[in-house]
């Protein structure tokens, strides 16, 4: 079994805005985008699993083009409130990279 | 047309030689100076972020070279958050430079920040809606803010650049619109310089691997626009360029600005050589209702914190309990030593090492390690509350006991001396809400003034 971030360049969180966090998964290759796309170790389901946040409140795309997954999600806490964690968003990215992928 | 982006946010810089290279034949500089990113801090404190030295450094060097070429510089977003002391201090900048340089130019400032009265009365109205997430907002909530800012669109520059001003300094303002304003006021279409300022905005950040920050050229015309960086040692492919539409925005396609929306998701790009790219096939769809977004900071107390590090084993398999009746000595000795309940004050373990980063949101909130970084963080209403509950708590835990032990024990390393340091006001974003306009330079106050 591989992890995810074998198949990727570029994984990683970020503020979209101060009450949005923004995904990108981007990957190396087709054969990789490919072969996890048909996996389903990425999906809707796996990001409301891995961030407990539901279907509606997520925006998930998948830009074939780009050999790219986008997902954004709303912030629990918003940016630099008194109880965020990460003022930019950078650090929530972490597990996406060790997702399984069979 | 060649537009010119000195950087991607002008404390940040860029090559002198590239920004000589780049202004060659072209037909307006701008750049962004600010962002929501650093969180709510600089918009509820009004003190821009710097460095000012850097600044200043970025700012001579743009002013020499769009006085030299007689070309109209548009500066956005003053001082990080637009607001007007932001927007003075950018400002009292561009008039030490044209002192101390003997320049001379016609000045349009822009003031972006709202009075509580007048958004108060265009909340009453109606005309305030809410995006998704937005905190609630009532009337009690803009009474209570420190600050307000609008972010302008494309109109109050272009108002500028008719009234005959080469240098804008603009407070809070769309990056993009820093862009599009000229382009489209010269007949461009919208698409094409929105799309352009959308790529523009960010510097040198479309190019394939950006080595440190830099400036970016785009050339539009009515078909379409090529973008190519002006250093030679960067090169954007269509792959970095289509790449950089996804960067810190929630949709890939749908770019939603003051007057419209740009959508990119039928855009082509396309190498022109192994450098630039070549854009083209957007739209842009213009709103029913003009609106501006708006941006809001409160105060939310006054933050005190210590840094511990935890190394006893024994300590760190125990830690969720030791901490929690930690929490109730603590909350017993605030009661009796101050008079005050824990809703008087907010404490937090942030425990580095387990969920110190993601917080809620960390899927596996277990300890694995041999330490853990500690920082107890207390937000109280004033500071003198938070320095005096800071040291109560970060005292008591340091010989809080634990079963295993017997005798006094000292449970946190502290790097420093005294531990705990004041970290100053806390504030939150308060507001995430457009502002429909009748006239979409009405809330924006401009000055033009001739150095």
């Amino acid at each position: 079994m591989r992890e995810l971030w074998e198949f990727t360049k570029l994984i990683r969180s970020k503020n979209a805005g101060p009450f949005e966090l923004t995904f990108d998964i981007m990957f190396k290759d087709r054969e990789g985008f490919d072969k996890v796309m048909n996996s389903g170790a990425i999906s809707p389901k796996a990001i409301e699993l891995l961030y407990r946040v539901e279907r509606k409140q997520m925006r998930y795309f998948v830009i074939p083009e780009l050999l790219s997954v986008k997902v954004s999600i709303p912030r629990g806490a918003f940016s630099g409130d008194v109880k965020d964690t990460d003022v930019y968003g950078g650090q929530f990215h972490g597990p996406l990279l060790r997702l399984p992928v069979e | 047309m060649k537009v010119v982006a000195a950087t991607g946010n002008l404390s940040t810089g860029f090559l002198e030689e590239t920004l000589v290279r780049a202004i060659e034949g072209a037909d307006f500089l701008g750049c962004d100076a600010g962002s929501t990113d650093s969180g709510p801090y600089y918009l509820g404190s009004g003190n821009a972020r710097g460095p000012r030295e850097a600044t200043k450094r970025n700012l001579r060097l743009m002013l020499r070279e769009a006085l030299k070429a007689g070309i109209p510089m548009v500066i956005g977003s003053a001082g990080h958050a637009g607001g007007r002391p932001h927007l003075a201090w950018t400002l009292e900048i561009v008039r030490e430079l044209a002192a101390e340089n003997r320049w001379h130019f016609k000045l349009a400032s822009i003031d972006s920040e709202v009075e509580k009265e007048e958004l108060l009365e265009a909340f009453r109205r109606g005309e305030i809606s809410p995006l998704c997430p937005a905190p609630e907002l009532t009337e009690q909530t803009i009474r209570r803010a420190e600050r307000f800012v609008a972010m302008m669109g494309i109109e109050p520059i272009q108002a500028a650049l008719k009234k005959g001003a080469q240098v804008i300094v603009a407070g809070r303002c769309s990056d993009v619109a820093i862009y599009a304003a000229l382009p489209v006021l010269e007949g461009i279409p919208r698409w094409v310089a929105f799309h352009a300022g959308k790529i523009l905005e960010c510097g040198a950040a479309s190019a394939e691997q950006r080595q440190y920050p830099d400036c970016m050229v785009a050339e539009l015309e009515q078909s379409g626009f090529t973008v190519e960086p002006p250093n030679p040692a960067f090169r954007c492919t269509p792959q970095s360029v289509a790449a950089h539409a996804l960067y810190e925005t929630a949709d890939p396609y749908h770019l939603v600005e003051s007057g419209g929306v740009l959508d990119t998701s039928r855009a082509q790009y396309s190498g022109v050589d192994d450098r630039a790219v070549r854009i083209t096939g957007s739209r842009f769809i213009s709103a029913a209702r003009y609106t501006v977004k708006l941006e809001g900071a409160a105060l939310a107390g006054y933050r005190s914190v210590v840094v511990a590090g935890i190394r006893d084993p024994l300590v760190l398999r125990q830690l969720d309990p030791f901490l929690a009746t930690l929490r109730t000595v603590v909350e017993r000795k605030i009661a009796n030593s101050l008079g005050l309940g824990p809703e008087a004050y907010i404490l937090q373990f942030r425990i580095y090492g387990r969920d110190g980063a993601m917080g809620a949101l960390e899927p596996t909130p277990t300890l694995e390690g041999h330490e853990v970084g500690l920082v107890i963080d207390v937000v109280a209403d004033t500071q003198e509350l938070a320095a005096d509950i800071l040291p109560l708590v970060w005292h008591t835990g340091l010989h809080h006991p634990i079963a295993e032990h017997q005798g006094l024990i000292s449970n946190f390393a502290f790097p420093f001396s005294p531990p705990g340091m004041d970290a100053g006001p806390v504030y939150r974003f308060c507001i995430n809400h457009v502002w429909e306009l009748k006239d979409p330079c009405e809330p924006f106050g401009m000055k033009v003034e001739t150095i």
